[in-house]
């Protein structure tokens, strides 16, 4: 799988050919109301954004997830509700969409409750990865049909956040290092060290800087990852990120009252941890990086990049294919899935056969 | 209008699949999250990305068209004009790069030289036709590609054709209702009349409606400005009666008032072109390039080209729907494609490599032929010329022992004739004799003339004689000898 994916080519770059001549304009034309025009049909089409949460339970990834779009999006599980731990890795998918001042966003934030809590927890990631490239097949299918819809359904996981436990220690963990070796190849991942108010701000630094350097050591590319700078802009703001990744977050989705305000933040015996103060824990930049700033980038990349060299993989793949029996029933993704490989691909023919169905009725 | 539904994880049995419509439901939020900057986000993309927008005008020479994008564009593009007699119609493409404030456009106006100028009108349309279906063609072939860089790709599809439709007052001729027949399912059409200084506005009014109603009487498709989006529907709207554009085209500045205006001054007044009173520029350039150019874009890549390529894989024999109406994928057709390809390719492969051999094998075959009689012909030539030899040999042989013969035949005359010397008194008594007969008696000398050359001892024996010694061959020189 590895030598098909070569390092990706950076991701948008104006076209340029020397035999194009650049005009002067003698006086205002109004291009730039295509700009306005952009903005309009954006905010009618609506955005999209996958996101997925993996992590060890009870790293507080549901309640991150509440706390970045400040809303309920889990009950977030209390330890000792009675809620059983889940005996293999199962992935849990919600969908909610959110509007703020005209923008509809269409969120969907996949939890893997289970990762990580067995005692073997050899190949974990498997079903994690054969997650990811179904989504990506499924796209792929609805974009190789011969009848398209107008806007193809975009379920693709744009960004995975990676939750590291808080321990101090030396280096990332033989599973972390594992796990984010094989994702960092097939989706944006960004790693963060959860339940951050147990370290200090010194062991906070100290680890940061041992995880960055693990991360260098097994080169493994995290999002903003280096290659796609594109220009002096890009990689003076995106330096800044990787300097700071990953970021020591804290979650909360209760509010207490700070100095008159009303602030979300954790109460402990010995003061209250606002979630939103820099100061505190650095929840902020992950919110800026995620939404406010990098969003659009980290749908261009999964688009541009991922999902390309999975076409690609996908595409070179079936052409070795024998003919016969095997090749009719197309293989799923090249991740094995626990699904038997024999199922996944009629289940997913009848899936499309119904979606077209339920488009016949609309 | 995302209303289709997000996709589940392949973990959930297929029954609940049907409830996943429920599971997409609104969320308040309970503070400021800062989305909404999305759509700056996606903004600054598309600026970095830089537009691109492709202009296609038909119309006869001499009608306009260069000016017009001058105007519309501001600008000189620079554009030669064109002659009358082209035996073809052919599609002549300019790329430019222009600039506003931030924004990148790449402009690509394409020109048809030689429309309408031919005596026979039969194929003036289908260059055009054939060069927007190869646009189509070169962007399904870059996203059929296994290794493609869509996002790279100079997007040179058209989005917008601006039919010229010459201000005659009448009606749409045959040549303009053929060719938008053939272009509106292809490509978005806006008609604009042309020249409109020519018609005046009651004639103008009057031609509109004709146009219009022709158009539609004929079942010609022409762009309609979208009215979906409040915020432009109403102008939209209104900008939808008054087409077709009735334009004036002009780059000239005359001075009207206080002002220097793009204007066409006529000894019975001037023309302005950016007057709203005098013709529809304005409007034109507002609905083309400010309001609806994202439209443009848009219907042209989810309308015209999905139809294009709709019907280019259908014709390749690709369905979405197998014989037994189960749902066969591209994929598998593709595969199929592929396979068939690929054996045929084979066979001919096989085949070729056949024939290469037997080639390879008579060719050498023939080389060996050849080789063979050189052989023979040099063994020939070495016998003959051994025979040659063996000839020559014998012939020196031969001669050689001419000369011993001959040398020695000197020697003994030599000794004969010093002895003759040596008795002078028999030969005086014979010479006595002889004396009663003066006269001269030749005596005979012979010279051995090779005589220098094969022994040198000879040579003195002559020369003390003092006989002159001639060089040459063999021969014999008789000497004048007094009677002694």
């Amino acid at each position: 799988m590895d030598p098909l994916r070569q390092p990706p080519s950076p991701c948008s770059s104006r076209p340029s050919s020397p035999r194009t001549p650049s005009c002067e304009m003698l006086g205002y034309v109004g291009i730039e109301a295509v700009l306005d025009q952009l903005k309009i049909k954006a905010m009618k089409m609506g955005f999209e954004f996958n996101i997925m949460v993996v992590g060890q339970s009870g790293l507080g990834k549901s309640t991150m997830v509440n706390t970045l779009f400040k809303s309920k999006m889990w009950k977030s599980t209390l330890p000792g509700l009675g809620v059983p731990t889940p005996k293999t890795l199962q992935l849990q998918s919600v969908t909610h969409v959110i509007e703020e001042k005209g923008v509809k966003l269409k969120l969907t934030v996949t939890d893997t409750p289970g990762f990580g809590d067995q005692i073997n927890n050899d190949k974990c990631w498997d079903p994690i990865l054969g997650y990811i490239n179904e989504q990506y097949e499924r796209y792929l299918q609805e974009e190789i049909l011969i009848t398209r819809q107008r806007h193809i359904p975009d379920t693709r996981v744009h960004c995975c956040v990676y939750f590291v436990p808080p321990t101090g220690h030396c280096s990332l963990r033989p599973l972390d290092i594992e796990f984010l070796q094989r994702l960092c190849q097939t989706v944006n991942v960004v790693p963060v060290i959860a339940r951050a108010d147990s370290l200090t701000i010194e062991e906070r630094e100290a680890f940061r800087r041992r995880i960055q350097h693990n991360l260098r050591t097994h080169c493994i590319e995290v999002y903003p990852q280096k290659c796609f700078d594109e220009d002096i802009n890009d990689r003076i703001l995106n330096s800044k990120i990787r300097e700071r990744i990953p970021f020591a977050v804290v979650g909360a989705d209760r509010e207490h009252l700070v100095n008159g305000r009303c602030v979300l933040g954790r109460k402990t015996k010995w003061g209250i941890i606002e979630v939103e103060n820099m100061a505190h824990c650095e929840f902020p930049l992950l919110r800026d990086l995620l939404i406010r700033t990098h969003l659009q980038d980290l749908k261009d990349i999964t688009h541009n990049v991922h999902y390309e060299n999975y076409r690609v993989f996908r595409l070179n793949k079936s052409h070795v294919l024998p003919r016969g029996p095997g090749w009719v029933n197309l293989a799923p993704g090249p991740a094995p899935s626990p699904a038997s490989p024999q199922a996944t691909p009629r289940t997913m023919k009848v899936c499309r056969w119904t979606q077209d169905n339920s488009d016949d009725e609309y | 209008m995302a209303a289709k539904t997000a996709g589940m994880p392949s973990q959930l049995p297929d029954s609940e699949q049907n409830q996943k419509k429920d599971n997409t439901r609104s969320l308040t939020m309970s503070g400021h999250v800062g989305f909404e900057s999305l759509p700056d986000q996606l903004v600054n993309r598309s600026i970095q990305q830089g537009f691109c927008f492709n202009i296609l005008c038909v119309g006869e020479t001499g009608i306009g068209k260069s000016t017009l994008i001058d105007t519309l564009f501001n600008t000189n593009f620079e554009d030669h004009e064109s002659s009358h007699f082209y035996p073809h119609v052919r599609l002549k493409a300019q790329t430019y790069e222009l600039q506003e404030s931030n924004v990148h456009l790449k402009l690509t106006i394409v020109n048809t030289v030689g429309f309408g100028d031919q005596i026979n009108k039969e194929e003036s349309y289908q260059p055009i036709v054939d060069y927007i279906d190869a646009q189509f063609e070169a962007y399904l072939q870059e996203e059929l590609k296994i290794k493609r860089s869509l996002f790279n790709y100079h997007d040179s599809r058209i989005h917008v054709c601006l039919y010229f439709i010459s201000p005659t007052g009448h009606s749409l001729k045959t040549l303009d209702l053929l060719t938008m027949k053939s272009l509106d399912s292809k490509v978005n059409i806006i008609p604009v009349i042309a020249k409109a200084d020519a018609i005046s506005k009651t004639e103008l009014q009057k031609f509109k409606i004709k146009l219009m109603s022709e158009l539609v009487s004929n079942g010609v498709q022409i762009y309609q400005f979208p009215t979906d989006d409040e915020t432009i529907a109403k102008i939209n709207a209104s900008m939808n009666g008054h087409l077709p554009f009735a334009v004036v085209g002009s780059m000239d500045e005359v001075k009207v008032g206080n002002k220097m205006v793009k204007a066409r001054q006529y000894p019975w007044g001037i023309v302005q072109v950016e007057n709203e009173n005098h013709c529809d520029f304005v409007k034109l350039r507002e609905m083309l390039l400010c309001t609806n150019m994202e439209d443009l874009r848009d219907q042209t890549h989810t309308r015209h080209y999905e139809l294009y390529r709709r019907c280019k894989l259908e014709e390749l024999g690709f369905t979405d729907v197998g014989p037994e109406h189960e749902p066969l994928s591209l994929q598998e057709t593709y595969e199929a494609k592929r396979h068939e390809f690929y054996g045929e390719r084979q066979r001919k492969e096989e085949e070729m490599k056949q024939t290469f051999v037997q080639r390879v094998k008579e060719k050498e075959a023939m080389l060996k032929e050849a080789e063979r009689e050189l052989q023979a012909k040099f063994e020939h030539l070495k016998r003959v010329h051994q025979e040659e030899r063996i000839k020559l040999e014998e012939k020196r042989r031969l001669l050689e022992e001419e000369i011993i013969a001959f040398s020695k035949k000197k020697a003994t005359s030599e000794i004969h004739q010093n002895q003759s010397f040596m008795v002078p008194g028999s030969s005086l008594r014979k010479d006595k004799d002889r004396k009663k007969e003066p006269g001269y008696r030749f005596e005979l000398l012979c010279f051995d003339v090779r005589a220098c050359e094969t022994s040198d001892g000879r040579t003195d024996t002559e020369e003390g004689r003092g006989a002159p010694r001639p060089r040459g061959g063999l021969g014999s020189v008789w000497r004048r000898s007094q009677g002694l």
